[in-house]
């Protein structure tokens, strides 16, 4: 009414009342808040370190190490500074995570299939299998893997020989491994020219497979034209590309050949087994989430149990199971931090080593943690990527 | 869109706050700094202690960024000790509120390793025990004149400077190495050392490793986070001798390891070597420690920079103790020295005559309860080390200056 001419009435604060100003205002006022919290947190730690005498700064990951790690992807000696001890740290949590994903897949696949077999024991097994290490805590899982198991093996100078010639002990295991000689260089180089090859002719086939509708097998050529390539590549060469180093015994340990410790395969075997019981149940519900109407129509195009799987079932299951496998894969990641109780040197035990050495305990496991984050991020950009690509597109 | 604006609008308020926020924030805190402190560069106020002559060093140049922080609270007067006897307000510089705070509290937490047989054990009657536990008694006792009123925090290696640091415990008797680095860049001061050992190497008997040279390529056993595990990288590169390192989290996986055959020898300080081979392997006989020392590993008790009076009374709580073995006075026989004593230095030392429990903030008989309420030197280091006890380690550096060994205590004057 023209006479009720309140405050709120009037035209200039409209905006008030605009619901889009009023949600963006709250979202403003809840940022400030929380940070006002987090200086709050951050700023009486620093008077607290500053009154103790202690300052904050990354200038101490320049200084000498002086302490040694026992298994280093890249060279590594007493006299490297703190960065590259922390360096040789995440590069072995990378190596043990990558490989744990890959071990963990591969177990995961198989026994979330045989869940489903109607053969009666492969299915009892699958399950007993899944159930009993999905209870299991994973630390518990980790010491039994290397007290229980690793440790357990002979000792060097007793150790179990296998063809091959394979050493194992309670040193790690020893396999043989070629060393590169002076002829590797020009072997890689042939073996480049063979795969630009390979991938010519693959595209072509492709391509006459396109135009004339009646598909080539390119796979094999692809595979053949490789293996060729390899084969001639090394026959060529005066020498051998790769000298083989067998593992042997030497006073106190084994020298030679590619060894693993302990250590390492407990972390792998212990983080692999537990994450490949979640994913087999990931998959078994991806699996199941396929409607039974596709199955049937498969079989009655005249499809195989393996083929069906392959070709109908698990490319719509996979929209099911990425999101969930994300997560294992983190987690796999995360857990491999759980090193420390098996004395395996990734980047959390040397996180706590540095720690230990410099004293400067907030750096570190700030260190620690962003370096967590980023290789938990990357890992959940690429199988998000890969998730949009396996999405359904709705119409 | 209409949406459009205000995100910018939005966007553009949160950054300023954010800009606002980062350049006032150091106004905010500290919370202790009152705001009519003035910079702690001028003098002292005039302290009325006899000491006030005798300037206390401000506390460390090492702390780059503010060399005024530390005694921030110097204009305050700190720490009015209720005994009763009449006590100096201690206002000097560099003086804290650890004595106060742990006399508010009513008992002292002390910072001990837990897993140590000899040093710190749980005993059978659950109770924790042992060398390092003992000092901590004495110190309770020194304060308190109860040697129970003490709070045990066990600590690893990770976490065992962390809490001192942090104020969580106000002492760390956890057999820690005084080290020059820990000494400056941790922000702690380590008192008197009250155990001299050594780093050694344990091997099998029947292994026959006997010089640093045989263990070319073979695998050690340490803890990680020790200076044990930087010696043996270094006195290893200086012998040029190949092997690997097993670096486990504590005390228990260490050995574990070694007692499975995973490492050749497991290496740490002397004391411990000998205590675990008795206490926790199974089969001690069958272990030999190695006829090396690898370094000097001085042991001591360590509290924070910025608090001189409690490390003073935490030094002097170890010197009565050496003090009492010189003149022989022992748990037993205290009270009836005490008594009947002419020795001048005995009767300042046990509180019959001089104020200096005063002088440190304490009761004038705090040598005398520490003596007679957990014992000298001496009946600490027998009853947890000595030779009726499975943890025997021979005194060798601990004994007496006028046996040979290293211990010395100041004049109590």
């Amino acid at each position: 009414m023209k006479n009720n001419r309140s405050l709120r009435s009037f035209s200039a604060f409209a905006f008030l009342r605009d619901e889009r100003f009023l949600r963006i205002l709250g979202q403003i006022v809840f940022l400030v808040f929380l940070f006002i919290i987090f200086s709050e947190l951050i700023g009486n730690m620093q008077s607290n370190m500053r009154r103790q005498g202690l300052s904050l700064s990354f200038s101490f990951l320049e200084l000498t190490a002086g302490f040694d790690i026992g298994e280093h992807l890249i060279s590594y000696t007493r006299s490297d500074t703190f960065a590259r001890a922390f360096l040789v740290g995440l590069l072995n949590t990378l190596l043990v995570s990558a490989l744990g994903i890959v071990f963990a897949t591969l177990l995961g696949v198989i026994f979330g299939v045989a869940r489903l077999s109607s053969n009666f024991l492969i299915r009892h097994i699958a399950r007993a299998y899944i159930e009993l290490l999905r209870n299991i805590p994973l630390l518990v899982l980790l010491i039994f893997a290397y007290i229980g198991v690793f440790i357990k093996f002979p000792r060097v100078q007793q150790a179990i020989t296998l063809p091959g010639p394979v050493l194992i002990s309670n040193r790690g295991v020893a396999i043989p491994r070629g060393i590169p000689t002076e002829t590797f260089q020009s072997f890689l180089m042939s073996l480049l020219v063979g795969i630009v090859l390979a991938l010519a002719v693959g595209l072509a086939l492709a391509w006459y497979g396109r135009r004339t509708g009646r598909p080539p097998l390119t796979l094999f050529w692809v595979l053949v034209i490789l293996l060729l390539s390899a084969v001639i590549g090394w026959l060529a060469q005066p020498a051998a590309p790769l000298a083989f180093e067998a593992p042997a015994l030497q006073g106190l340990r084994v020298a030679g050949g590619q060894q693993f410790s302990p250590e390492f395969m407990a972390l792998l075997s212990g983080l692999a087994v537990y994450t490949s019981a979640f994913i087999a149940d990931v998959v078994r519900a991806g699996i199941q989430s396929v409607s039974r109407g596709q199955v049937e129509a498969a079989r009655s195009l005249g499809l195989s149990g393996p083929l069906t799987l392959r070709l109908i079932v698990f490319p719509q299951a996979l929209r099911v199971i990425i999101p969930p496998l994300t997560s294992q894969y983190l987690n796999l990641t995360k857990n491999s931090s759980l090193a420390v109780a098996v004395g395996y040197p990734e980047l959390f035990h040397v996180s706590g080593t540095i720690l230990n050495q410099s004293g400067r305990t907030v750096e570190m496991i700030t260190l620690a943690m962003a370096t967590y984050l980023l290789i938990s991020l990357i890992t959940s950009a690429f199988m998000n990527w890969y998730n949009n690509r396996v999405r359904l597109v709705e119409r | 869109m209409m949406r459009k604006p205000f995100s910018a609008i939005a966007f553009v308020l949160i950054l300023t706050l954010l800009l606002a926020a980062c350049g006032g924030a150091p106004e905010v805190n500290p919370p202790d700094q009152g705001p009519d402190a003035p910079p702690v560069a001028d003098t002292p106020a005039p302290i009325d202690t006899p000491e006030s002559d005798l300037p206390v060093p401000t506390e460390p140049p090492a702390a780059a960024d503010t060399p005024t922080e530390p005694a921030a609270e110097a204009p305050t007067p700190v720490a009015q000790v209720e005994t009763p006897q009449e006590q100096i307000p201690v206002t000097a510089q560099g003086f804290g509120t650890t004595l106060s705070e742990v006399q508010e509290r009513g008992n002292l937490v002390c910072g001990i390793n837990g897993q140590l047989p000899g040093f710190s054990f749980l005993d059978p009657s659950g109770n924790y025990s042992g060398f390092d536990v003992d000092f901590c008694r004495a110190l309770a006792a020194a304060i308190f004149g109860d040697p129970d009123a003490v709070e045990y925090r066990t600590t690893n290696t990770q976490e065992r400077f962390t809490v001192l640091q942090t104020g969580e415990v106000d002492v760390l008797i956890r057999n820690t190495t005084w080290s020059l680095v820990r000494d400056t860049e941790l922000g702690l001061n380590f008192t008197s050392t009250t155990f001299y050992d050594g780093q050694g190497i344990m091997v099998p008997a029947d292994s026959g490793l006997t010089t640093l040279q045989d263990l070319e390529g073979g695998t050690i056993c340490v803890q990680r986070g020790t200076t044990t595990e930087l010696n043996l990288t270094d006195v290893m590169a200086t012998e040029g001798v190949n092997y690997t390192p097993a670096v486990f989290e504590d005390v228990n996986a260490t050995y574990g390891a070694y007692a499975e055959g995973r490492c050749d020898a497991v290496t740490s300080d002397r004391s411990q070597l000998s205590s675990v081979a008795r206490g926790v392997l199974p089969d001690p006989e069958n272990h030999v420690i190695m006829d090396i020392t690898i370094s000097k590993e001085p042991l001591g008790p360590a509290v924070r920079h910025g608090d001189d009076q409690w490390f003073d009374i935490v030094n002097w709580t170890i010197f009565a103790t050496i003090a009492g073995e010189e003149y022989g006075i022992t748990s037993e026989n205290a009270a009836e020295i005490r008594d009947t004593s002419e020795n001048p230095e005995v009767r300042r030392l046990l509180g019959v005559e001089g104020e200096l429990g005063q002088l440190l903030g304490l009761s004038n008989d705090f040598a005398f309860n520490v003596i007679s309420m957990v014992g000298n030197y001496e009946e600490i280091y027998n009853r947890n080390l000595g030779e009726g006890t499975p943890t025997f380690i021979p005194r060798g550096l601990n004994s007496l200056y006028t046996d040979g060994g290293l211990l010395y205590s100041p004049p109590f004057r």
